[in-house]
């Protein structure tokens, strides 16, 4: 089981295996903030924790169609499938790979950015334990848009569209969570729903993927 | 007794249909032109709102209709699912145009309400954001039907995503509310309360909703027609190609 | 019997390919699959390797016993000759990678990137995964494929070895392997291609009392 967790972090981090360039996305998307806003230090420090959520689900976003594309245009995926390992096993260790790979270091990154955006300092914590209790889930959604695409060219368009819907309540609580923290309030029912949304999404979703995989796979 | 299983068989499906298509559009007309009729010109004016009032005989039955043509996808699609009837995956993929269209009315005549009552086409509500979500599900579950050649496959794939998607949509409705508390007016219909609005416009209103309901279902055969006439063609195509 | 196959068809997307097929393979049995191009060789081997249902008949195994090898390499182009396998022996629950390397001569390449391998090279690679499964059935399309002669041999050495292990092969090749006992099986006879027959928008017939 682990092999694959394995395997996929070792290909993130080889060349060519994509590992920071949804870092560098959510760089950019940040610094280009300003430019549209206006450089105003007091609006963006309203707005910045509630960006830094678009950023990150952007950044998430990009690097969806990797998940099972490159497995299964070079076979990998048949034979993971004709494997003694579950197709839903294999669907969550893939969500956990995009995870460590592309949400565990846009959490990091997110407060370092904050300070681009003259995020009150209070807010920090608040920001990245909403990131960190929401973007489980953003990879776990991906995930099942990517088991459902996996199968048609040119698929990345329709994965974002399909997707981004699915993103709604994980970004409205998310979002919330950091920007009351923001404003120095008590975000603890939000943040509790957030991770909510995480627990619920990682325990259904393996399944409806790898049920998008056999279809796919037929 | 025959079983309601056996219109799943297109053939069955097609003879039933045929006959019964022309009663429904014209119970559909009858309900739409006498309820809006009764509702635009025989209603008093509201105290508070005026004549505008009058464009909820368009934009609750809309909304009403917009939610329940994806209850009835998801319904057709766990059919589909589970007991793989063809015509039933035909039926929630010929659903989605129609409940989308419903989410455009309603959206538009809510801005058109909004306007003059709130003095603002468009205003982030949970109610009326929570229908452009819904639009945004059926866009992306027609996308995926139009992606896929293999309509088995199709079928399945879109009824994966129209179960996920319906937990998704009322967890988003959920979050709406918690996000914004919002500018709407309460419930026009709702079960649990006694009356929300007068008889007199409760009436009009009820014969237009019905007329909407009998549209949708007008509408939803129709195009299941069309949908199972293509993919005889299809397989006829196929059969052809490979003899 | 490690594997029964009884009135099996088979489908590619909407459409049959093959009906009405029925075989059986005994431990230490090789089966060859022969027909032309497009019959539907990779078609049943899939359906036999779980991916595809078929559409009617039975196919009966031990649970876990077929070992799938595709048309497609399925290699990690970044990772060496030697994680590849290490990765699927973790997959498969196997340890021990070293019989696949010598087996197949791979231990000059094994610190390689499959990327940089040539497509024979990259072939073996593929080949090799099938000992670390430790399956006794191995479903092959068309295994040898930009082999050499020299590496053809090897690969019948490998088939022959498996066989008197008692494991079991169905192979779908034009070529002589050599397989000294291997049975043929020509699925030209089955090729049934159309709709398949419960199709319910398809058949001559058209659909009565309906305007169609």
């Amino acid at each position: 089981m682990i092999g694959l967790l394995k395997r996929d972090l070792t290909l993130a981090l080889r060349a060519g295996g994509g590992f920071g360039l949804s870092l560098a996305f959510f760089l950019i998307f940040t610094a280009l903030v300003p430019f549209g806003i206006g450089p105003e230090t007091g609006r963006l420090a309203e707005i910045a924790a509630g960006l830094l959520w678009h950023g990150a689900l952007l950044a998430c976003l990009l690097s969806l169609d990797r998940i099972f594309q490159l497995d299964w245009e070079d076979g990998t995926l048949d034979l993971i499938a004709t494997s003694p390992l579950p197709l839903e096993a294999a669907a969550a260790l893939k969500a956990l790979a995009h995870w460590l790979t592309t949400g565990l270091p846009l959490v990091a990154a997110a407060p370092i950015l904050g300070l681009l955006l003259n995020l009150p300092g209070p807010a920090n914590p608040w920001l990245v334990a909403s990131l960190l209790a929401g973007t489980p889930a953003l990879s776990a959604i991906g995930t099942f848009g990517a088991a459902l695409t996996v199968g048609i060219k040119r698929g990345g368009l329709l994965l974002s569209l399909l997707v981004l819907p699915l993103y709604v309540p994980t970004l409205i609580f998310g979002a919330l969570t950091a920007t009351r923290g923001a404003q120095g309030l008590d975000a603890t029912t939000p943040l509790v729903l957030t991770a909510g949304i995480t627990l619920g999404a990682c325990a259904i979703l393996p399944f409806a993927a790898a049920a998008a995989l056999r279809v796919n796979l037929r | 007794m025959t079983s309601i299983w056996e219109y799943a068989n297109p053939r069955r499906f097609m003879v039933a249909s045929g006959t019964l298509l022309p009663w429904i559009t014209g119970i559909a007309a009858l309900c739409l032109i006498g309820g809006l009729i009764w509702g635009f010109f025989f209603t008093p004016d509201d105290f508070r709102q005026g004549s505008t009032v009058k464009i909820i005989y368009l934009h609750v039955p809309a909304a009403i209709m917009a939610v329940n043509a994806w209850m009835m996808m998801l319904v057709t699609s766990l059919i589909w699912v589970i007991r793989r009837h063809h015509v039933s995956a035909l039926a929630a993929k010929a659903a989605a145009p129609v409940g989308m269209v419903f989410t455009l009315i309603a959206l538009f005549t809510g801005a058109v309400w909004g306007q003059p009552m709130w003095g603002t086409w468009w205003e982030w509500d949970p109610r009326l954001t929570s229908i452009l979500i819904l639009f945004l599900f059926y866009l992306g579950y027609m996308a995926l039907w139009e992606a896929i050649d293999n309509p088995d496959q199709a079928a399945d794939l879109t009824a994966v995503l129209c179960l996920v998607g319906s937990v998704f949509a009322v967890l988003s409705r959920y979050a709406l509310v918690f996000w914004n508390q919002g500018l709407h007016q309460g419930a026009t219909l709702s079960l649990d309360a006694e009356q929300n609005i007068a008889d007199v416009f409760w009436y009009p209103l009820i014969t237009v909703l019905a007329g909407f309901g009998f549209l949708f279902l007008a509408l939803v055969l129709f195009r299941t027609r069309t949908e199972i006439r293509a993919r005889r063609i299809k397989a006829l195509i196929t059969q052809e190609q490979m003899t | 019997m490690v594997l029964t196959v009884t009135n099996l068809a088979c489908a590619r997307g909407p459409a049959q390919v093959l009906a009405g097929l029925s075989f059986s393979l005994k431990a230490g049995e090789a089966l060859i699959l022969r027909g032309p191009n497009g019959s539907g060789k990779t078609t049943l081997l899939r359906t036999l390797a779980g991916l595809t249902p078929p559409i009617t008949g039975t196919i009966t195994h031990a649970e876990g016993a077929i070992a799938y090898g595709a048309h497609a390499d399925g290699l990690k182009t970044q990772l060496t000759v030697a994680e590849n396998l290490t990765f699927w022996a973790n997959i498969f629950g196997v340890r021990d990678i070293s019989a696949a390397i010598t087996t197949f001569a791979l231990a000059p390449l094994a610190d390689r990137p499959a990327g940089e391998l040539s497509a024979g090279q990259k072939r073996r690679l593929s080949l090799a995964r099938l000992l670390v499964t430790g399956r006794p059935i191995w479903a092959l399309d068309e295994p040898t494929v930009s082999l050499d002669t020299e590496n053809t041999a090897r690969f019948a050495v490998a088939v022959n070895a498996h066989l008197a292990q008692g494991g079991s092969a169905i192979i779908a090749t034009h070529i002589d392997l050599g397989l000294p006992g291997a049975r043929s099986l020509e699925i030209t006879p089955f090729i049934a291609k159309g709709m398949p027959a419960h199709d319910p928008f398809a058949g001559a017939e058209p659909f009565s009392g309906a305007d169609l």
